[in-house]
């Protein structure tokens, strides 16, 4: 796991020193004397060799201190844990999202297995697949924003709201102080975004949990189930499901990765202020020590994500519990 | 007093139109034991299956009747049918280490039937299911009820699932194959477990199985069954002794005898088979323009 984000953190710092692009040029004014340019060089450590530079910067981020972004003048890790709650909480609701649509397509699917309802699942999760989530979020946003407007398509609440926060965590506290009100108001802010996100992810659980079911629906334990009388629904409910979850869930799991990378685009559409936005203005300005806080908190979240689904097997598998 | 099961005239269709029953008619009393017996792929475990309700899709029943304890199944709807099958009949299936799901608990795949279909309260299902359990030589029921199926052996496992599908008193038990997965010494002690079972508990079963060793251990009627069709019906004393149709006696011809264990195992005479095989053919051709 730690090879792993070293890993990351090696190769982002040399790819975006080698990338062209100068982030003291984006700073200083056309016509800027030398001395200055090397000046400001010399502040942010850039004059410094590769090597120099990386170590000075990975001392800094085993001691906690990632830098401070060239383009904003603050701490580059307290604006990232800023913004990443606001990412977080989107991520989440388009995989609960994409999660239900799916498995409950899936279901309908298997259920109905050789009629037009499932060629009509085929059809539409295929549709789905097809196109990308930022695509979606365009088409959400004609559709619901300018044509319908029922849905708020930029920011992550309305700002006249006196919002009671005290963590980033908008949704969850909310939540936890019953303000229905705030709920909604957030809701009605990431609907369009997290539908972007979880449609091509609840297209592709739909396929692949669909297709396991009616594998497993054809086993040995799932006809003695029918035999004992219990319906199809039942059958899948309480034999199948939990047996054919475990490649969707693999899947789920590397989906997730690209769910939350798809969030850098979506939230920039939906000007949602998340962490994936923020990492666009960074990029522009060549802000090199907030790109690598970025880049390092999201591979921390690949991990993590990859470590959870790890974890849901044993309790999916009780042969690996064991083992 | 109707018969526990009466099959009357079933056919049925592969996809490709041909056929993998002919018109098989047999019938099973209470408490009795027909065992049906076949070579593989002569359509033995699709007649429990259709019986059952658990045909594939792609074979399609085209003609014929069949009847638990008198009620006509087709005429029931989809809800009423699957109730009825539960609760008169149960499977003991062929094999026992893919017929349980693997990330259940034992308890719960023994009683869900008994609670969930039949209505029992919980505790009185557990209570029978341990009594089963008992029944079937477990020696420690309670531990048994907690494990999950990979951590029984497959004998251990079949006796669960004999144990299971006797606990809720079903009229009619299909066996299909039970003992076909099992090594030789365990298949010995699971037959005399169904046959104490099935004496015990008064249940008639449909015995498939293609061994005649086992026939003529577990049943007292037997039916020969060949592509499809029931080609000697007898009590199985009788069938052993005096078999009628020359497909049975090539048949018992063809069985091993432990006995005689170096003597040459013998094919079952290709003369016998082309006569049985041009007698079907004709019979399929005189029967198809009658259904258009």
């Amino acid at each position: 796991m730690l090879v792993t984000l070293f890993g990351v953190a090696v190769v982002v710092f040399v790819v975006i020193r080698v990338a062209p692009g100068d982030p003291i040029a984006m700073m200083l004014p056309p016509g800027a004397s030398d001395a200055d340019i090397a000046r400001l060089r010399a502040l942010y450590g850039l004059d410094k060799t590769l090597v120099q530079q990386f170590f000075i910067w990975l001392a800094g981020v085993l001691h906690g201190d990632f830098g401070t972004s060239i383009s904003l003048r603050q701490d580059v890790l307290g604006l990232v844990f800023n913004r990443l709650p606001a990412t977080l909480e989107l991520a989440t609701v388009a995989l609960l999202m994409a999660i239900a649509i799916g498995v409950t397509a899936a279901i309908l699917g298997a259920r109905s297995r050789g009629t037009a309802v499932e060629a009509g699942i085929d059809i539409a999760s295929g549709a789905t697949l097809s196109i990308p989530d930022f695509l979606w979020g365009l088409v959400l946003i004609l559709l619901f924003g300018v044509l319908i407007p029922v849905f708020d398509i930029s920011g992550r609440v309305s700002p006249q709201l006196d919002l009671p926060f005290v963590t980033q965590f908008y949704l969850v506290e909310s939540i936890l102080r019953l303000r229905f009100d705030l709920i909604w108001d957030l809701l009605k802010h990431m609907l369009m975004p997290a539908v972007a996100l979880a449609l091509p992810l609840a297209a592709i659980i739909a396929q692949l949990l669909k297709q396991s079911l009616k594998e497993v629906l054809d086993l040995d334990y799932v006809v003695l189930a029918r035999v004992k009388g219990f319906s199809e629904t039942q059958v899948i409910l309480r034999e199948a499901l939990k047996n054919a979850a475990l490649p969707t869930l693999t899947l789920v799991g590397v989906q997730f990765t690209f769910l939350i990378g798809g969030t850098v685009i979506v939230e920039r559409l939906f000007s949602y202020e998340g962490l994936g936005n923020m990492a666009i203005d960074a990029v522009i300005n060549r802000d090199l020590p907030l790109i690598q806080g970025i880049v390092l908190v999201f591979a921390l979240l690949f991990v993590l994500v990859n470590l959870a689904v790890d974890m849901m097997y044993a309790l999916l598998n009780p042969r690996l519990r064991h083992g | 007093m109707s018969a526990c099961l009466e099959i009357r005239s079933l056919s049925a269709l592969l996809p490709n139109g041909q056929r993998v029953l002919r018109s098989v008619s047999l019938a099973v009393q209470p408490g009795e034991v027909r065992a049906l017996v076949g070579e593989s792929g002569a359509g033995k475990t699709m007649i429990g299956k259709a019986l059952l309700g658990v045909l594939p899709k792609s074979v399609r029943i085209i003609e014929g009747e069949m009847l638990i304890e008198g009620e006509e199944l087709s005429r029931l709807d989809a809800k009423a049918r699957r109730t009825l099958i539960g609760a008169r009949t149960a499977l003991i299936p062929q094999d026992p280490l893919t017929a349980l799901n693997r990330s259940r608990r034992i308890g719960p795949q023994m009683t869900d039937r008994l609670v969930r279909i039949l209505g029992w309260s919980g505790e009185r299902a557990d209570k029978r299911i341990r009594q089963l359990l008992d029944e079937v030589q477990f020696r420690d029921p309670q531990r048994v009820l907690k494990c999950y199926p990979h951590e029984l052996s497959g004998g251990m496992r079949q006796r669960v699932l004999i144990a299971a599908a006797f606990a809720a008193e079903p009229r009619l038990i299909v066996a299909d194959e039970p003992t076909t997965a099992l090594d030789v010494t365990v298949q010995k002690q699971i037959l005399r477990l169904i046959a104490e079972l099935q004496r015990d508990h008064g249940t008639a079963i449909l015995f498939v199985t293609h061994d005649l060793g086992v026939v003529a251990k577990i049943s007292q009627k037997v039916s020969v069954l060949y592509a499809g069709k029931v080609v000697e019906e007898a009590d199985t004393a009788a069938l052993f002794a005096a078999p009628q149709h020359p497909y049975t006696r090539a048949l018992i011809a063809a069985t091993p005898r432990y006995t005689d264990p170096y003597a040459s195992l013998k094919p079952v005479d290709e003369t016998v088979l082309a006569g049985l095989t041009a007698e079907i053919a004709a019979a399929d051709k005189a029967w198809r323009p009658a259904h258009g």
